[in-house]
């Protein structure tokens, strides 16, 4: 298909944070994309392909204000198009994509990939955006000025791709242009000698790219480390350097972003002609006089809390009810159809139920990220961190920990994986240890179960129920509890204050087919793990909960004996009344179904109870049985670990199989109905409030420690996050389960 | 004066730092001597600031604007 001997062309593509640098890679590559990580770190990593008769592979690099690196994502960025990351050569080019309303703030970056001495092509994106703001950009004159390719385009409505791609094409690749920027004369002076130390140690970097080299290392750390090993002699040289500096009184740290905006801000003033006041007051900045005013701005993000968990659990009761009653359908056809045995059951009882359980919470889920979409895509998000800051830096955290925190909302994983983008390294650390305590979708069907089954209905007040308002505690709570954790921690890492500044995107109107994307995206990941997770628990449980079986009570066998006695009785002395045979047998069985219904569930409790999942749970028992759980739930726990939602797939197997054949529809129905051996339920509201507390709060995700080992890179962090959010859990539920019991409610 | 010193919807011209080691992402950003910046608002408990500079919006927290040296704009 291709020709093996030129090797594929590779292109880079950078950008400043919300600049459409996504929308490119996506129309670039279509469905063409592999997501991974880089070695090391845990920062995705995109690639995708460009197809055509010669296909060229697209690198999407974190989104990055500068090279110089003040975060891994940064670091990443840099480490990429400079080769300096293992086993990779640099890209062939890079695509610098550059919002054409914010463009000053954008050339920066541009300006220090130039440096790079990579052929550079800028993507002039949101031409419409710096239209309606009344900037005119004289296109050619930046071209020329910069010295590469600039082709300005609206990705949004794809215009301008064609012609990106055209330039991607071109076999002869942009020329490199000089550097069009000078450092104070006393640093250039540093620098120059510098350089000629430098290419004594470090020879195999290029001539071109040592300037930009020698000086991120004068004025970065983090860079300087890098050479240590590598150029001992420069290191020292670089020292000695800082120190002249800064006996002069020269900021050599400044001295690269100094000269860099002394070069674009008269280059702005040549390149844009202005058709509106700068300083007149934008849709944007009226919408944000609304929505981060003091007073109505705290009420709205609350407001808009509130009407999404009100949203997340009643909106998609119908399309549940629905999915709930085609799985049981789905049972009942297959039982129909297919010879009673053992694999029957285990395709019931096991599969269908199990994976049945998981996907009927998709609709909740759904609702969840559309929300969340909707919040990132108009660029509400930020604000969100603008009004929350002041409380979250109270603790320890930072506006940039909501983000992530509020993702956790969905799922821990991705939530964990986004505190990358916190620069301060205490305030990460903080973050993802408390990340796992707000309550992610998966605790969820837990949530809903649980609340629906045993708590009141009825309303509070307007449109918010109790159990409405149920669902908000269950939030609210994992989230004080983070607040707590966070603040105890920044106490245990006493260190620097963070710094926050952060940007605050125009306001945009939400691009639907983005939102609907990422919704379906997200959506997917969750089923595809639960799905996997899952399908295999499902079916280990259906087998801990079946086997090893055991011969049946003599006490039921004699129950049941002494029943069907009555029954014949019964049917008889109807018969002898004048009844017909089938008419006697019909209003019998009806009248002792509830009996027989009774001694089959506890012929078949005894059988689940003597069951591998019996065995394991009663050893637990003694352990849990002061928050309220009996065996049942230990066991539920147990599997719980492997994913959260597991919890449900493992109680519908227990009680499925352990209901037999009178398989009742719902769930919740076969709990409420569940009773002690002296006839005391099993589940009371107090129990189902001291396992939903336990849910909040304990530590009961494989994946989370793992993605928690991966990005502190330690094991010592996932195990104190255990050992502490597990501890916690069990002290809350049995502080409330016994102190419910000491006040007589339950 | 610092940004602190600012009132909402006061222009300044950024004069220098109030430290040896300025927050390189601010610099990044552009705050530099000679900068126009915007108190725009600060957020609801007070902490941080939305200003204005280079024509985009930042929030920067209290601690790091009183370390940004303003001179006030004599208005026209």
């Amino acid at each position: 298909m291709t020709d093996k001997s030129v090797p594929l062309r590779r292109v880079a593509l950078i950008g400043n944070p919300n600049v459409g640098k996504t929308t490119i890679f996506n129309q670039l590559t279509g469905m063409r994309q592999k997501v991974g990580n880089y070695p090391g770190v845990t920062v995705e990593r995109k690639t995708g392909i460009l197809s055509g008769t010669r296909p060229i592979k697209i690198i999407d690099l974190p989104g990055s204000y500068s090279l110089s690196p003040n975060s891994i994502d940064e670091r990443i960025a840099y480490d990429v198009l400079t080769g300096h990351l293992d086993g990779e050569d640099p890209p062939d080019l890079v695509v610098c994509v550059v919002d054409a309303s914010v463009l000053e703030r954008n050339l920066y970056l541009v300006t220090q990939v130039i440096d790079l001495g990579l052929p550079v092509i800028v993507a002039l994106n949101m031409m419409d955006a710096a239209k309606t703001t009344g900037l005119d950009i004289d296109v050619r004159l930046l071209e020329e000025r910069l010295g590469v390719p600039v082709l300005p385009m609206v990705a949004s409505e794809k215009k301008g791709i064609g012609k990106l791609i055209i330039e991607m094409r071109r076999s002869r690749l942009p020329a490199l242009p000089d550097r069009h920027w000078s450092l104070l004369p006393s640093v250039d002076t540093e620098i120059q000698t510098l350089i000629s130390k430098f290419a004594i140690e470090a020879q195999f970097v290029p001539e071109n790219k040592r300037y930009i080299e020698v000086l991120q290392c004068l004025s970065n750390d983090v860079m300087l480390d890098f050479w240590n090993d590598k150029a001992p002699e420069f290191q020292k040289a670089v020292v000695a350097a800082r120190e002249r500096l800064s006996g002069m009184n020269v900021a050599y740290r400044q001295a690269e972003v100094i000269g860099r905006y002394a070069w674009i801000s008269p280059l702005m003033n040549t390149v844009i002609s202005r058709k509106k006041d700068p300083n007149a007051k934008t849709v944007s900045d009226k919408i944000d006089a609304v929505v981060t005013h003091r007073i109505v701005g705290p009420i709205l993000f609350s407001l808009l809390l509130l009407l999404i968990f009100q949203a997340v659990f009643s909106w998609a009761t119908p399309a549940m009810d629905l999915i709930e009653s085609g799985v049981v359908g789905l049972g009942r056809l297959v039982r129909m159809q297919a010879p009673a045995g053992i694999v029957t059951d285990l395709v019931v009882d096991g599969i269908i139920a199990g994976v049945g359980n998981v996907v009927v919470f998709l609709p909740q889920i759904l609702l969840l990220f559309f929300f969340l979409g909707l919040m990132e895509d108009t660029g509400y998000m930020a604000r969100s961190a603008f009004i929350m800051d002041r409380i979250m830096s109270k603790v320890g955290l930072s506006g940039g920990s909501v983000v992530p925190l509020l993702s956790c909302f969905a799922c821990a994983i991705p939530g964990i994986m986004a505190a990358r983008t916190i620069a301060n390294p205490k305030d990460r650390l903080i973050t993802i240890m408390v990340a796992p305590l707000m309550s992610c979708s998966a605790r969820l069907p837990i949530y809903t179960l649980f609340i629906a089954a045993f708590l009141p209905t009825g309303i509070v007040f307007g449109p918010i129920t109790f159990q409405g308002l149920a669902m908000f505690s269950m939030y609210a709570l994992g989230i004080v509890l983070a607040f707590v954790a966070a603040f105890v921690l920044k106490l245990v890492f006493k260190g620097q204050s963070s710094f926050f500044a952060m940007e605050l995107p125009p306001y945009r109107m939400p691009r639907p087919r983005q939102i609907f994307w990422r919704m379906i995206d997200r959506s997917k990941a969750f089923v595809v793990r639960a799905g996997k997770i899952i399908f295999g628990m499902s079916v280990i449980l259906w087998f801990l909960a079946r086997f090893p079986g055991v011969a049946s009570d003599p006490e039921i066998d004699a129950q049941r004996l002494a029943a069907d006695g009555r029954f014949e009785v019964s049917v008889d002395s109807l018969i002898s009344e004048g009844l017909s045979d089938t008419v006697a047998a019909e209003l019998v069985s009806e009248e002792m179904a509830p009996v027989f219904r009774r001694i089959n569930a506890a012929e078949a409790g005894h059988q689940v109870e003597h069951s591998f999942i019996g065995i394991i749970g009663h050893t637990l028992e003694p352990v849990m049985r002061p928050l309220g759980f009996d065996w049942k739930i230990s066991a539920g726990l147990i599997s719980a670990f492997a994913a959260r939602e597991v919890m449900i797939s493992a109680l519908a197997t227990i009680y499925s199989v352990g209901n037999g054949e009178e398989d009742s529809p719902l769930l919740r129905q076969q709990l409420k109905a569940d009773r002690y051996p002296d006839g005391s339920p099993v589940y009371t509201p107090l129990v189902a409030v001291s396992l939903l507390v336990f849910f909040v709060i304990a530590m009961q995700c494989m994946s989370t420690l793992a993605i928690t080992r991966r990005e502190t890179n330690s094991w010592k962090w996932p195990a104190v996050m255990w050992l502490y959010m597990s501890g916690l859990a069990y002290l809350f539920s049995f502080i409330i389960y016994q102190g419910g019991r000491a006040l007589g409610w339950g | 004066m610092t940004i602190v010193d600012l009132k909402p919807g006061d222009r300044a011209i950024v004069t220098g730092w109030a430290t040896d080691d300025p927050p390189g992402r601010l610099l990044e950003f552009g705050l530099l001597p000679g900068t126009t910046v915007e108190l725009v608002r600060s957020a609801p408990l007070g902490d941080p600031f939305d200003i204005k500079v280079r024509g985009f919006h930042l929030s920067i927290r209290k601690s790091e604007a009183s370390l940004v040296l303003v001179e006030k704009r004599v208005t026209s």
